[in-house]
């Protein structure tokens, strides 16, 4: 008897869930990014709210690429427009993209219209919102600047010692990096650390630049709490002080700054021989080929663009516009500090601004994993420099081989597949 | 007088056994609870006390973390979806799974042996590899996003345990026994609902509650398979290891009430009939 | 109803419920491990294999189950037989040791984080107590040792639960006058566990084992939360092929060889606690 009920009434509970779905015609936002509890709150209630039936779902990675290759291969969907970032579209094939040149909207960057052009002749993706990495420091760590050093005009040389003079006051090393499983270390490495020192990523990755580029690398690890191979959020060591002075995305930093304004400094990269290496982060929305309603996932497409959704996305999400827009002066502490230290690192005048991979296609991952498996053999384990370059050149050269990507800056250009010299 | 001694130290070990024995019982109590009281701890903090040193080992009841989820738009609609997958999955996987249960205890048949690893490679491969070729059927035949479907693949998960708890139980059950009842007049299906029935609800117990916990807890499939219709591990886990601190702590703490409400309303079950000699 | 046809309907239901739902994506996965674009290969079984952190996370998947399982093991078996003897609050001491059960991986992995991290309870005890002057780093890359031992505390915390449930309920069906009979023969409780608890739990043992080994074969989420990068399994490689680097065909590779390797100790364990037919009390 109760068991009878009981599958009745789950019976029933599913007929209901089933006529709900139908009632529904939300145009569904699938979406990687401003995943933090937090941040998807304010998506839906901030910056959607003005954009009719919008249904924001953020995803882990897995199940956001699982989904939309179940619907493509399928033939038919749900998902009306998709966010993810520049490399996530780049894996992707152009053909299950909606071209989006008649929507009428894009980013004021030139460059960023081209990466979203995916190799072909028209917009796949349009550009949605911009970060970067800087650096950031508890005050009190500031103390132990060396000599003459300026904080927005550091060297890695600087920065090494300056880590080093912390190490030895706290006790124990106090440099953080996020090596940790969710981490986005290979970013540094590819964005930073390489253009820094050899003024390329692809073309001299084995080069004898490169070499004293690790060699620097290991002199900070020394000075790295080394639990950073835990760490993929380094806004948390700055708050519990497991870590006073940090590298990391500008909106996984935030919450630091929002939280204490007033004990955190944001600050640009180090510089190293061959400038001050940088990267953009570049997150676009785009509409797949199997989209239900192609007219509200467009009209969705052209109000993320908008100057008034753009100021509310950097308010719930920490990544700045890439349409033109005064920015008001009411921004979170965590926006306003991040945005200086971008302008500086940008306006310096060894700037040295990288660009993102392009052309690597679904080869992305391959290209990372050969970056973290370097700093992973070299630094952790200690292997010799010179023999993981070599050996990881040969990986290198047939990604590229295969991919036949053109170089991008600041490797010099190159006339098919970019070379590993 | 011997004998008075012998009996004196008897009680005395005897008492010293009973000792160990309770402090055993207590220190393993707290082995499982003390890392949940400090998931406690956490839930019930202010943010700056969830990033300082040291840490409070009494909670300072500051809700504020607990009031953004009861904010959280769409919570109850997603908790109601969970408890319906879970019920529906743990009515379907001891519906299915117990007669399989009951046939490899009782019976030699061919292929028993392939049968039995069958189930058990079941939970031998990665779920979210399957997950792929499961979302395109579901979209092409419309179980996509519907309770049901999702109820379908967390029986699948929940399948292996159903099934083995069940035959692991039926072979402790003599065959004496339902040949008895056979002998006395009842059918094969009497003497099953009379006899064993009543035997074996500890273990129905356990896989029902098996079932529910795979379902409740199940992330990947629940992300992939519905947009509408989330389940709360769904809509809150995934992005949790992406959130502020004191959110993680306070979001994982609503995930485990729920499952730990429903082990406590089952566990009695799992000692429905305490041994034969009690009957 | 035919006596031989009887089993196969039985089984019916759930083989027709798994080819479903288990076997038909199963095989449209397993065919992209033997294929790279054109005909049939075993070109992903080399690359997975030929990574160099294959055989490092091949030691780090066997080392852990071999130090996890029997410890969990003999803890469930210890549970199960101390709950067993309890007269009072059986049901209150079963339901805490049962409650790691409804905790699922990624939020037993936040759990003890916040424990062994370095600013987390335990240093906050340590130097509450004051063992420490300053809280430590334990997990660190220099420390191996205890990132392993975090892990397996963890592990054993998480999942003793599986196998406790599995023998207690199999415990219950042992009948009191077994143990009756024993006493009056004067039986140590030691020698009344191996006598008879021992073999007539043999078929609960059998399942709790096997489901348990295999579980501790796909170990990921503890792993990631307390480990980082320092501890890569099996598990975690598989989902880096998928989601990653976008090579579904070396993912399903590298679950088959998983899957591989489960087959092969469950038919071990199956051997070697082999239940006699018609298994009688």
């Amino acid at each position: 008897m109760t068991l009878n009920s009981r599958i009745l009434g789950a019976a029933s509970g599913v007929a209901i869930a089933c006529t709900a779905f139908a009632a529904q015609a939300e145009v569904l936002f699938w979406s990687t990014q401003a995943k933090p509890v937090e941040e998807a709150q304010a998506m839906r209630e901030q910056v959607l709210a003005g954009a009719g039936a919008v249904d924001y779902q953020p995803n882990d990675g897995g199940p956001w690429l699982t989904r939309l290759q179940a619907e493509l291969q399928s033939g038919s969907g749900s998902i009306g427009v998709l966010g993810a970032l520049h490399g996530d579209f780049s894996a992707m094939n152009p053909d299950d993209l909606v071209d989006l040149d008649d929507v009428g909207v894009m980013s004021a960057s030139e460059t960023f219209n081209d990466l979203a052009k995916l190799g072909t002749d028209s917009m796949q993706y349009i550009p949605w919102m911009q970060a970067s990495y800087i650096m950031a420091a508890s005050k009190d760590a500031l103390q132990y600047l060396p000599d003459g050093a300026d904080v927005n005009a550091l060297t890695y040389d600087q920065l090494i010692e300056w880590a080093a003079n912390a190490h030895e006051a706290a006790g124990e090393p106090k440099f953080g990096f996020p090596a940790g499983p969710k981490g986005l270390k290979h970013r540094f490495f590819q964005g930073y650390l390489y253009p820094s020192f050899t003024n390329g990523v692809v073309r001299t990755f084995a080069s004898d630049e490169a070499v004293t580029a690790w060699e620097k690398m290991r002199e900070l690890w020394a000075h790295t709490n080394p639990a950073s191979t835990n760490f993929s959020f380094m806004q948390e060591q700055l708050l519990s002080g497991d870590a006073w002075i940090v590298f990391d995305h500008t909106s996984r930093l935030a919450q630091a700054f929002n939280e204490r304004p007033d004990d955190f400094v944001a600050f640009p990269a180090p510089a190293g021989p061959t400038g001050r290496g940088f990267m953009p982060v570049l997150a676009g929305v785009a509409i797949p080929r199997t989209a239900p309603d192609m007219g509200a996932a467009r009209a969705l497409v052209e109000y993320m663009l908008k100057p008034e959704t753009q100021i509310a996305t950097l308010r719930a999400t920490n990544f700045f516009p890439v349409v033109g827009v005064t920015l008001p002066d009411d921004l979170p502490p965590s926006v306003k500090a991040a945005g200086d230290a971008v302008a500086k690192m940008s306006a310096s005048a060894d700037a040295n601004p990288g660009l993102l991979p392009a052309g690597l296609g679904d080869k992305g991952g391959d290209f990372n994993r050969i970056f973290v498996d370097s700093f992973e053999r070299i630094v952790l384990a200690g292997q010799d420099i010179r023999a993981v370059l070599d050996d990881q050149k040969g990986r290198l050269a047939a990604i590229m081989e295969e991919t036949g990507a053109p170089c991008w800056a600041p490797d010099a250009p190159s006339d098919g597949a970019c070379p590993v010299e | 007088m011997t004998a008075v001694t012998t009996d004196a130290v008897t009680t005395d070990t005897r008492r010293a056994g009973r000792w160990v024995y309770g402090s055993a019982v207590v220190l393993l109590c707290a082995w499982v609870i003390v890392p949940l009281y400090f998931l406690l701890i956490n839930t019930l903090s202010a943010p700056d006390t969830v990033n300082s040193f040291p840490k409070p080992f009494i909670p300072e009841f500051d809700l504020g973390s607990l009031t953004f989820f009861a904010n959280f738009a769409g919570m109850l609609t997603a908790l109601k979806n969970s408890i319906l997958v879970a019920g529906l999955t743990m009515i379907m996987s001891i519906v299915i799974g117990a007669p399989a249960g009951y046939a490899l205890s009782r019976f030699d048949f061919r292929g028993k042996e392939l049968f039995r690893l069958l189930i058990l490679l079941t939970r031998a491969f990665p779920l979210p590899l399957l997950a792929l070729p499961l979302a395109v059927m579901f979209i092409q035949t419309g179980l996509d996003d519907t309770v049901f479907g999702l109820a379908l693949v967390h029986t699948t998960l929940a399948i292996p345990f159903a099934v083995l708890i069940t035959f692991a139980l039926f072979s402790g059950i003599p065959l004496e026994l339902e040949e008895a009842a056979w002998t006395l007049g009842c059918t094969r299906l009497t003497a099953f609902s009379k006899v064993v029935l009543p035997l074996i609800l500890p273990g129905i117990t356990a896989s029902a509650i098996f079932a529910f916990v795979i379902s409740w807890n199940e992330v990947f499939a629940a992300a992939v398979l519905t947009i509408e219709n989330r389940t709360l591990t769904a809509f809150l886990l995934q992005n949790l290891d992406t959130s502020p601190l004191h959110l993680k702590f306070a979001g994982g703490f609503i995930l485990v009430v729920p499952a730990l409400i429903f082990i406590f309303a089952v566990r009695k079950y799992l000692f429905a009939m305490w041994g034969i000699a009690n009957r | 109803m035919n006596a031989r046809l009887l089993p196969y309907v039985l089984i019916l239901p759930v083989t027709l419920f798994l080819c479903l739902f288990f076997l038909y994506p199963f095989l449209l996965v397993s065919k992209q491990a033997f294929s790279t674009g054109a005909g049939f290969t075993l070109d992903n079984f080399r690359e997975v294999t030929g990574y160099w952190k294959f055989p490092i996370t091949m030691r780090n998947t066997l080392l852990l189950a071999a130090a996890v399982v029997p410890i969990q093991l003999a803890l469930a078996l210890l549970m199960a037989t101390m709950v067993n003897r309890m007269k009072k609050g059986r049901d209150l001491v079963l339901y805490v040791w049962t409650i790691p059960l409804g905790i699922s991986d990624l939020a037993a992995g936040i759990i003890w984080l916040a424990i062994f991290e370095q600013s987390g309870f335990l240093n906050s005890m340590m130097s509450g107590l004051g063992l420490v002057d300053k809280p430590v780093n334990l997990l660190t890359f220099q420390n191996p040792g205890i990132v392993f031992l975090a892990i397996m505390l963890a592990e054993i915390w998480r999942a003793t639960a599986i196998m406790l449930v599995i023998l207690v309920a199999g415990i219950g069906l042992i009948p009191k006058e077994y143990y009756e009979a024993a006493e009056v023969f004067g039986a140590s409780p030691w020698k009344r566990f191996l006598r008879i608890t021992l073999p007539l739990l043999r078929p609960s043992l059998q399942t709790a084992l096997v489901l348990r080994v295999i579980l501790a074969f796909e170990i990921f989420a503890v792993v990631a939360a307390l480990g980082g990068t320092l501890f890569p399994v099996l598990m975690g490689e598989t989902y880096a092929y998928q989601f990653d680097l976008l090579n579904s065909g070396a993912a399903a590779a590298l679950a088959l060889i998983i899957l591989a390797i489960s087959i092969a100790f469950t038919l071990i364990i199956l051997r070697v606690l082999r239940v006699p037919k018609g298994a009688t009390i």
